[in-house]
């Protein structure tokens, strides 16, 4: 008997020194040596690809994020500002975890495709997103109509994009063909030509637009 | 190009990468878990831990082994939860201690290779309990899985001894050099693409309109990489990997499902190395491709085609997926996730369609062995193999035998055993839970909520926790709200039960196919290298799984999909 429990105290004494040894490695060592080399190489990206105009920070290009009025709907909502092209749904409406991409917890709404609750959103985002643009209801592509995964999501599909176009030259007085040439000059194609979707990063967009508008 | 040919060339694309590795990473292995050298690095951490590496150990004391290691690792791992309230700022971002029942759950998670995640990670866990605890077991309990499927590879390969090898030596070996060499060259990969790798805390940035948003600074890249290589799963965000900081584009994302595949498929080289005949490995990899690239090729098919009242009405299945990712990359991410032991999400598998659903959980219902886990997809495989073999010999009348070793009376109870548990885990703990009062009101889809009433999807969400938590997946229908001392003890059980029972019955069947002695081949063997069992396998698979969860998938999934 005294033998086994001084064997088992043994056996427990060698699982927690192996867990601490590797701990040092895997959990000091490891992260402090991969952030070392990540911050001396690759800063910005290490940071968080911040972007910056007239030396100010406007965000992450990684990171989708709002461009709203002051004024609100009659749901508490902020409606959107029209000089801007706008994201894809995150948060507004059913994705309660994540609002008006704050970031304070990313993640998506999780409803089934056979919802009530994300039928009827669908729904009302379409006829939202055809009357601020001004388009046909069956014109707005799915992007516009279905809340991402991550809740932050920094892209729109070119699609959307050039929905929002005419909208976005008249609240800024540009020309439509000048904003229109902004998009196809913003648009991502597939990764070496076949991975992912083609995507127009909506930050980086917004402030060529705003550069644009500036004169 | 359309949608559909871009998800095929990407998955072309990964087949490529993973059809170029496969040799070079599998031999290599195959050496690290031979060689009788020690690098002196290893050599520290033995003297460390007072074991001698070179002391082979019968299969009690390799399972005593496992054991010791995973009940600190637990233990640690809940005290460092616990604490963190008490930590200094800097560490702890200002969270508070998690709560007893949620910091169970979640150290049961970890250690179980599950990353099964009841809590949002940036909303939760400071540096410390991130980069110290949960990053950790990422390395270790990866290693832990390898080194059980090593025994038993060493079971079948030794002969009229019933020593399996070393387990200090081959989780030390696993860690230093396989799992942080790549995780090295990975998270700078994932770096130099945009994932973020630094300590700054919580902190606002501005945005064009003005204002600020809140962003989490973290040691991301580094426990990404770990987390998709050792099959884990937790993100660092609740999002997990459909998080820009987590996977930035789409290249990253095929990269990450290459880092999830790469040593499930490579370690069945390594078994056909070390039981001395390729062929061997050839025909496990064969086994596991093959449902891996139908299940792929089904996901893509199902949601493309985004059948269910709420995609209709959108007109594609983008409900949950990133626009830079896509349908395409989504699904070929959600089969190698659950077809793994993995978890780590691109795309919130919820919002799939119904049967795109189903095929999420019946990829983890089939043990998650195509390929399955690091070591754990090799094991359970191999068992399989043993059940396969067992039934070929029913149907002849001949003794069943698998590389050189009869399959006798012994040998099949421990495979009947291992195969029961997790079945008995999922179907039991989610009868119970629906079956009670309270547990069910955690469910989002409700009946109510449903377009058809059915609520079919409600039942999916529990269903869903329970396959995710016994088979050590981690992903989750995540409407559910998990975050109950219901699920958190019950899924932590489910985790803890799911994982270490199986290697109990694993080293057992080691450590007797290990003494006997190898019985020659003759002419009425079964030849288990050739297509002909390749294709057995697969149906014994497809069949067994499909006995056992039937009614449970009708009720759920097929019940949403058909309807």
């Amino acid at each position: 008997m005294n033998l086994s429990v001084r064997n088992a105290a043994r056996l427990a004494g060698a699982g927690l020194r192996a867990l601490l040894v590797l701990t040092v490695v895997c959990g000091v060592i490891y992260p402090l040596v991969v952030t070392g080399l990540a911050q001396l190489a690759f800063h910005d990206k290490a940071n968080g690809s911040e972007l910056t105009v007239d030396g100010k920070s406007v965000g992450s290009e990684l990171l989708g994020q709002s461009y709203t009025l002051d004024k609100k709907d009659k749901d508490g909502n902020p409606l959107p500002d029209p000089k801007f092209f706008q994201p894809r749904p995150s948060a507004a409406g059913p994705n309660t975890e994540n609002t008006q991409y704050k970031l304070l917890v990313s993640g998506a709404s999780n409803l089934a495709a056979d919802s009530k609750v994300l039928l009827d959103s669908v729904r009302q985002r379409r006829s939202d997103v055809a009357a601020f643009n001004g388009v046909a209801p069956s014109s707005v592509p799915v992007d516009a109509l279905t809340a991402s995964a991550s809740g932050v999501d920094p892209d729109i599909s070119p699609a959307y994009a050039r929905l929002q176009t005419e909208r976005v030259a008249k609240a800024n007085h540009l020309p439509v063909d000048k904003v229109e040439r902004l998009v196809k000059d913003h648009t991502d194609g597939r990764l070496l030509g076949f991975m992912g979707e083609e995507h127009v990063n909506v930050l980086k967009l917004n402030i060529a637009l705003k550069e644009l508008a500036r004169g | 190009m359309s949608p559909v040919l871009s998800g095929v060339l990407q998955l072309t694309a990964l087949v490529a990468a993973l059809a170029l590795v496969y040799r070079p990473l599998g031999d290599y292995m195959a050496r690290v878990y031979s060689s009788e050298k020690h690098l002196r690095a290893e050599k520290l951490i033995y003297r460390l831990i007072g074991a001698d590496p070179s002391a082979g150990m019968r299969w009690p004391a390799y399972l005593r082994g496992v054991l010791a290691f995973s009940l600190a690792s637990v233990l640690f791992l809940y005290l460092l939860q616990r604490i963190q309230g008490v930590l200094p700022h800097s560490l702890s971002l200002g969270f508070t201690a998690i709560s007893p029942d949620q910091a169970f759950n979640t150290a049961a998670s970890f250690v179980a290779n599950t990353n099964w995640q009841s809590y949002s990670g940036e909303q939760a866990m400071g540096h410390a309990v991130q980069t110290l605890g949960l990053a950790v077991q990422n390395f270790v309990s990866a290693a832990v899985g390898m080194a059980v499927a090593i025994a038993l590879v060493r079971g079948f390969a030794r002969s009229r001894t019933g020593e399996l090898g070393n387990f200090w030596a081959d989780l030390v070996r696993g860690t230093v050099r396989i799992l942080i060499p790549i995780s090295v060259v990975g998270a700078l990969v994932l770096v130099a693409c945009g994932a973020i790798q630094n300590f700054a805390g919580i902190h606002g940035i501005g945005q064009l309109t003005g204002g600020t948003q809140q962003v989490n600074g973290g040691a991301v890249a580094s426990q990404e990489v770990i987390k998709e290589l050792g099959t884990n799963g937790g993100g660092y965000f609740n999002a997990n990997s459909a998080h820009p900081f987590e996977n930035p584009n789409a290249f990253t994302n095929l990269f990450e499902a290459f880092l999830i595949l790469v040593i499930p498929f490579a370690l069945t080289r390594t078994f056909g190395k070390l039981v001395g005949n390729v062929k061997q490995g050839y025909a496990i990899l064969a086994t596991m491709g093959v449902i891996w690239l139908g299940f792929t090729a089904l996901m893509m098919w199902t949601e493309y085609a985004h059948h269910g009242p709420a995609l209709q009405a959108a007109g594609g299945a983008m409900e949950g997926k990133e626009q830079r990712f896509g349908v395409g990359a989504s699904a070929i991410f959600a089969t190698t996730t659950t077809l793994t032991s993995t978890g780590a999400v691109d795309s919130f598998h919820s919002s799939f369609t119904g049967l795109g659903g189903g095929i999420t959980l019946l990829s983890m219902m089939l043990g998650e062995i195509a390929p399955g886990g690091v070591g754990s997809g090799l094991y359970g495989m191999l068992v399989m193999a043993i059940i396969a073999v067992f039934i070929a010999g029913l149907m002849v009348g001949r003794t069943p035998e698998y590389l050189g070793k009869k399959i006798g009376t012994r040998e099949i109870k421990l495979a009947a055993c291992y195969i029961l548990i997790t079945p008995t885990l999922v179907l039991g703990f989610t009868a119970l839970s629906m079956a009670l009062s309270s547990p069910p009101d955690s469910i989002l889809n409700t009946a109510g909520n449903s377009a058809h009433g059915s609520g079919a999807h409600g039942f999916s969400e529990v269903l869903y926790a329970f396959t995710s938590g016994a088979n050590n997946n981690g992903s989750a229908f995540a409407g559910l709200n998990a975050n109950t001392p219901w699920y958190n003890t019950t899924i932590g059980l489910a985790m803890l039960l799911g994982r270490f029972l199986p290697m109990v019955f694993v080293l057992a069947l080691a450590g007797s196919l290990a003494e006997q002695k190898p019985v020659p081949e003759t002419a009425g063997t079964l030849r288990t290298e050739k297509p002909l069992f390749a294709g057995l396998l697969v149906g014994a698979i497809l069949i067994i799984t499909g006995l056992t969860y039937f009614p449970a998938l009708a009720l759920g999934p097929m019940a949403e999909g058909l309807s």
